[in-house]
């Protein structure tokens, strides 16, 4: 099945929607359709109910994460050094902001085919972590969109039940994104001190600044 | 639409309002519970011997084995996946290696092939003779069900030893074909443990399949409707089970199963009583393959000899790649960024995703039926909880 064909066919039918097609350049040739997250439960309820598509299987939904890169060139600039114009050398960084993005595999069972997969991104990895979720639509979903938010931090809009599903519900942080800080061992010691101590001090910051910062001040 | 998460600790059900609530009894089945097949728990509230609500409870076993592999090597990876499935460890690396194999294009040599199908169906045979033990076990028939099967299992397990060095940690796959060859005189043996199965399950089946009290606890209790089996992604033969034409050996074309003949069971109830007998007449179409896999075997070598197993690094994308597990659709998802280690490692687990339905087979039927649903729908904890 051909993704180009996909795609035009969905733009055809969700009016407004803008799709674009992530190239995988692995050998194993699966392309990806990036959605909008304004039209993107449109365009799954299309793929499920269209009646040459059919993709009533979701499999598997993932998280990435996407960390903040930072870009540095040399650039070469014309400057006034002591008076006299000459080239220097400079490095210039730019900040690519990054993001979480949430992939879904769909199969149809009752053509037999696919996969078509879908990704989503979040605006940042800070507040504007809210996607929509495609649970009402896929029930395989549920899980599976809540093992994303337990362990990425991605906020499913609309989902009935999102809670942690592996750590436990008091549980800070979000352990798979690239940027987390392991936690120190406190069961085998209870009151950390010393070297231990900052270390437990610098995860917790990192964890709940807000939170951190009361207990600083007690 | 932020306010759907819910803060509240899973400890805490949402409170019961309905009239005649204070007659409700909250309790938590787990998680050191026999029936629970590992550290799971569910949080369940009884009107008497009535289940009104039922939430799982994941994370008993969670080691967060995605992250693990992310620090490791693409091979280095490869012992983990042992650790999911426990039961059916060749399964878990025929999954990753095909994935792995999908991100680097790697072709796998014929004799390769042969041999993933025919310790996959071996595979296929010892998970489902155990669950059909645990699930008389479950329902009360305590030890001698459980016994006949774990005695057949251990001669395919003595198999898996001769074969790879371990009953149960294999690790016996590679990126282009497998480890290491066949000892002298193991196919012969496997051909005679083949052949002698057939004896184990008619003995098996003429003392379960029409045992009165295994009809009257299995039949119409647990029904999964076919529409809500695709849409909550049920995979395996407890899909099947529901009449979902689903497999993926026929689907996908993975491997070399277009070359066997073999049929898929349906059922058409969709309750207990169909996924056991679903599980027992896989067993009968596994032992076909075999048998065809067994007799048309060949020479060659059993790695692909391009693939690099030092400093392997696939080329910078993506892939994911699936196989019908015992327990339904095993699937690993990998992101290269071209360095030694994936940038992304996903299992998608069967059995976690088996369990999405748990609440709604369970509710209105007693206590003890539970029980036996779970049973019915066949997890491992190391593959839920990761």
């Amino acid at each position: 099945m051909n993704l180009e064909t996909v795609k035009s066919e969905i733009e055809a039918n969700v009016p407004g929607c803008r799709l674009e097609i992530v190239a995988n350049p692995s050998p194993s040739g699966q392309h990806s359709l990036l959605l909008d997250t304004q039209h993107a439960a449109a365009v799954a309820l299309y793929l499920r109910d269209a009646p040459d598509l059919r993709f009533d299987f979701c499999s598997n939904v993932t998280g990435i994460d996407w960390p903040d890169k930072e870009l540095s060139q040399k650039v070469k600039v014309r400057k006034l050094v002591d008076g006299v114009e000459q080239e220097v050398e400079e490095t210039r960084t730019t900040n690519i902001p990054g993001n979480l993005e949430v992939v879904y595999h769909l199969y149809s069972v009752e053509m037999k085919h696919g996969p078509i997969i879908l990704r989503m991104r979040t605006l940042d990895r800070g507040t504007g972590v809210h996607l929509p979720s495609f649970t009402p639509i896929w029930r395989s979903a549920e899980l599976q969109e809540r093992e994303i938010f337990d362990l990425y931090g991605v906020i499913f809009d609309g989902h009935p039940d999102l809670r942690r599903l592996l750590m436990w519900d008091e549980f800070q942080d979000y352990p798979m994104r690239r940027d987390y800080a392991d936690p120190d061992d406190y069961e085998y010691e209870p009151t950390a001190h010393d070297e231990v101590l900052q270390r437990a001090q610098q995860h917790l910051s990192q964890a709940n600044p807000a939170q951190f910062s009361e207990a600083e001040g007690r | 639409m932020s306010t759907a998460i819910h803060p509240a600790a899973a400890f805490d059900l949402e409170p019961v309002t309905e009239p005649g609530s204070e007659q409700l009894l909250e309790i938590a089945m787990g998680p050191q519970h026999p029936s629970t097949h590992g550290v799971f728990r569910m949080n369940v509230v009884l009107d008497g011997e009535r289940v009104v609500r039922l939430k799982p409870v994941f994370g008993y076993l969670h080691r967060n084995h995605e992250k693990i592999a992310e620090n490791e090597t693409y091979l280095g990876s490869m012992p983990y996946t042992d650790r999911l499935d426990y039961m059916c460890p060749l399964t878990n690396n025929w999954a990753y290696a095909l994935a792995v194999e999908k991100l680097a294009g790697i072709q796998v040599p014929e004799r390769a092939e042969y041999l993933r199908v025919i310790t996959g169906e071996l595979t296929r045979l010892q998970n489902h003779a155990c669950l059909i033990g645990f699930l008389m076990q479950d329902m009360g028939a305590s030890g001698t069900p459980l016994m006949y099967a774990f005695r057949q299992r251990e001669i395919i397990l003595d198999l898996f030893e001769a074969l790879t060095g371990a009953r149960m940690m294999c690790n016996y796959m590679r990126f282009g074909g497998c480890r290491v060859d066949l000892p002298s005189g193991w196919l012969d043996h496997a051909k005679k443990v083949v052949a002698e199965f057939p004896r184990f399950l008619d003995e098996y089946e003429s003392l379960l399949v029409s045992n009165e009290i295994l009809m009257d606890r299995t039949q119409d209790v647990g029904v999964l409707s076919k529409e809500l089996a695709i849409n909550a992604g049920i995979s395996g033969p407890m899909a099947r089970a529901s009449g979902v034409d689903y497999d993926i050996r026929k689907v996908d074309h993975y491997s070399i199963y277009d070359r066997f003949n073999f049929r898929v069971p349906l059922g058409s109830h969709g309750d207990v009583y169909d996924r056991f007998m679903i599980r027992v007449l896989e067993m009968r179409e596994s032992l076909g393959i075999l048998q065809q896999a067994m007799r048309d075997i060949p020479q060659g070598p059993i790695v692909d000899p391009k693939t690099k197993i030092r400093g392997f690094r696939p080329k910078p994308g993506e892939a994911y790649g699936r196989i019908e597990a015992p327990k339904g659709e095993l699937g690993f998802y990998l992101i290269s960024d071209g360095s030694p280690n994936p940038y992304r490692y996903r299992v998608r687990p069967p059995s976690l995703i088996n369990l999405t339905i748990l609440e709604d087979l369970c509710l209105g039927r007693n206590v003890a039926d539970v029980v036996v649903i779970l049973g019915s729908i066949d997890i491992v904890m190391g593959e839920v909880d990761r």
